[in-house]
């Protein structure tokens, strides 16, 4: 993403709306630049700013005035009054960093929409989590903090040698030269994310030694995790299984995701593997 | 994405948060889901919800390309919920936020009866989507805990803040945006309901939830941390 100098008039609204933080106001060319290390061209400010055509030059003038009188200018904090931000041209490797935050597109790098994951969502169609499984969705950099390819590395490398079993339709284990290590490609260490899912599957018996083995990771990465746990109800809707397991490790459990069970395969033509993900990025 | 999963707060802090979503899985049920989840959302409207949207296009409040000068006195901030409907053009996941237990609950019954065939998903507290299968004769298939926030959690902005910013799992609504707010609406200077909308436009998939931002922001304003 870029900020156009000839149209920005500094208001600094951007500043605030930036989930990373990345966009300031250059002191020396008086406009809202953005630092593009930390930029996860996530199109928060293209996509979520309103948008005025206001001349430029008009509003720096009264802006000028405004200031030498001291007076507060209160406008709409949610507004770029002369649309300057310009999204660029981006290449590999940084488009990755689109890919997985800008929650609007296919994910160009991989060929998988969303964000890529399915945990249980469509559980009761596509059977991902079985009776007897656990699935993992252990998120990286969210909320709001990011992270970089170099510490999501760092986590694939301790899953793999625990021996966990990656999902194949995800963008991380898309971008793994070897699955088997959970080696991901070189070229994509420098690049920072809004957020990202590592997703494995293991069984019930698993579950506290993953946590554990998670929480050894959360020591060696410089951001935020957050753990996501999907598993199988029985037959009157009861979950007994996992529950306790992560109760008795200290986690009250005060959100989940439920999946009710409503979904029917209906197409003329079931496609019968496990692996198509489900359709649009996902909630 | 768990975008609806892991929102910041304890159980009771969901008593106002209820989100009904419905998807489908390409090769399984996708045949004829355009429809079915225009249908769903459409189902939704008669139960009230505070919030509806879909995944590519947003939800019922969205930013404006073209604005015009004199609406910064007269902002439009009413939800228009025809406009997700008639807007959703491809297939992706459709969702209806409802700030009522018993609204959630009806609607769900609703969903049941019309048997979609698409996977129907309930994001609230665990008590509380448990308790609208239970009304709704539905026995659970699948849960997913979410087990909130580790690690270098000192990277984190206070609760309040999380409160409103984790609202859209995405990671579009900025934390500094939402603290932004907190103090405008402790200034005086925005309402809560006002400050609440401008976080809503943010959310690029319609499951901000507009009303528990208004509670959160209003017991911001008298908070003292």
């Amino acid at each position: 993403m870029t900020i156009n100098p000839k149209k920005c008039v500094a208001c600094g609204n951007c500043t605030y709306v930036c989930p990373m933080g990345a966009i300031y106001i250059d002191p020396v060319i008086k406009r809202a630049t953005i630092n593009r290390t930390e930029c996860v061209e996530c199109y928060a400010c293209y996509n979520g700013l309103s948008q005025e055509q206001l001349n430029p030059t008009v509003v720096r003038t009264m802006r000028k005035i405004f200031q030498k009188m001291r007076l507060r200018f209160d406008p709409e904090p949610d507004v770029c009054p002369t649309s300057a931000f310009e999204p660029d041209e981006l290449t590999w490797p940084r488009v990755v960093r689109r890919a997985f935050s800008d929650p609007r597109v296919p994910h160009e790098s991989t060929g998988i929409e969303g964000r890529g994951t399915e945990e249980v969502k469509t559980n009761d169609v596509s059977d991902r989590v079985s009776v007897g499984e656990v699935g993992f969705t252990i998120e990286f950099g969210r909320p709001g903090v990011g992270v970089w390819f170099r510490d999501i590395q760092k986590a694939c490398w301790a899953l793999a040698k625990a021996g966990v079993k990656f999902e194949k339709k995800n963008p991380i284990t898309s971008l793994m030269s070897d699955v088997a290590t959970g080696t991901i490609q070189g070229d994509v260490m420098g690049e920072k994310l809004m957020s990202a899912i590592i997703e494995i599957k293991v069984p019930v018996a698993r579950t506290e030694e993953i946590v554990r083995l998670v929480w050894q990771i959360e020591k060696e990465v410089d951001t935020v995790v957050v753990l996501g746990v999907g598993t199988r109800c029985d037959a009157d809707g009861e979950e007994n299984v996992v529950a306790p397991i992560l109760e008795r490790l200290g986690y009250k459990l005060e959100r989940a995701k439920t999946n009710t069970g409503l979904g029917r395969i209906t197409n003329s033509s079931e496609d019968r593997t496990n692996e198509p993900a489900s359709v649009g990025a996902g909630k | 994405m768990t975008n609806t999963l892991h929102r910041f707060g304890d159980a009771e802090s969901f008593r106002d948060d209820y989100i009904v979503f419905a998807i489908a899985s390409r090769g399984k049920n996708d045949e004829g889901a355009l429809e079915k989840l225009q249908r769903f959302l459409r189902m939704a409207i008669p139960f009230k919800p505070v919030n509806l949207g879909d995944a590519r296009n947003g939800g019922s409040l969205r930013p404006c390309k073209k604005m015009h000068p004199t609406s910064h006195w007269n902002r439009d901030m009413k939800p228009d919920f025809e406009a997700v409907v008639k807007g959703f053009t491809h297939i992706t996941t459709a969702a209806a936020v409802f700030d009522s237990r018993v609204a959630a609950e009806d609607f769900f019954k609703a969903v049941k009866e019309a048997e979609l065939g698409l996977s129907i998903n309930i994001s609230t507290s665990v008590d509380g989507a448990e308790q609208c299968c239970h009304v709704a004769g539905v026995p659970r298939h699948s849960v997913g805990y979410s087990l909130g926030f580790e690690g270098k959690t000192e990277k984190l902005p206070n609760s309040q803040v999380l409160l409103l910013s984790t609202m859209c799992g995405h990671g579009m609504v900025a934390n500094s945006l939402a603290k932004k707010m907190i103090d405008w609406v402790k200034e005086g200077r925005r309402t809560p309901e006002e400050a609440a909308s401008y976080l809503q436009r943010f959310c690029s998939c319609g499951v901000f939830n507009p009303s528990r931002a208004k509670r959160i922001l209003e017991d911001a304003r008298v908070s003292t941390k």
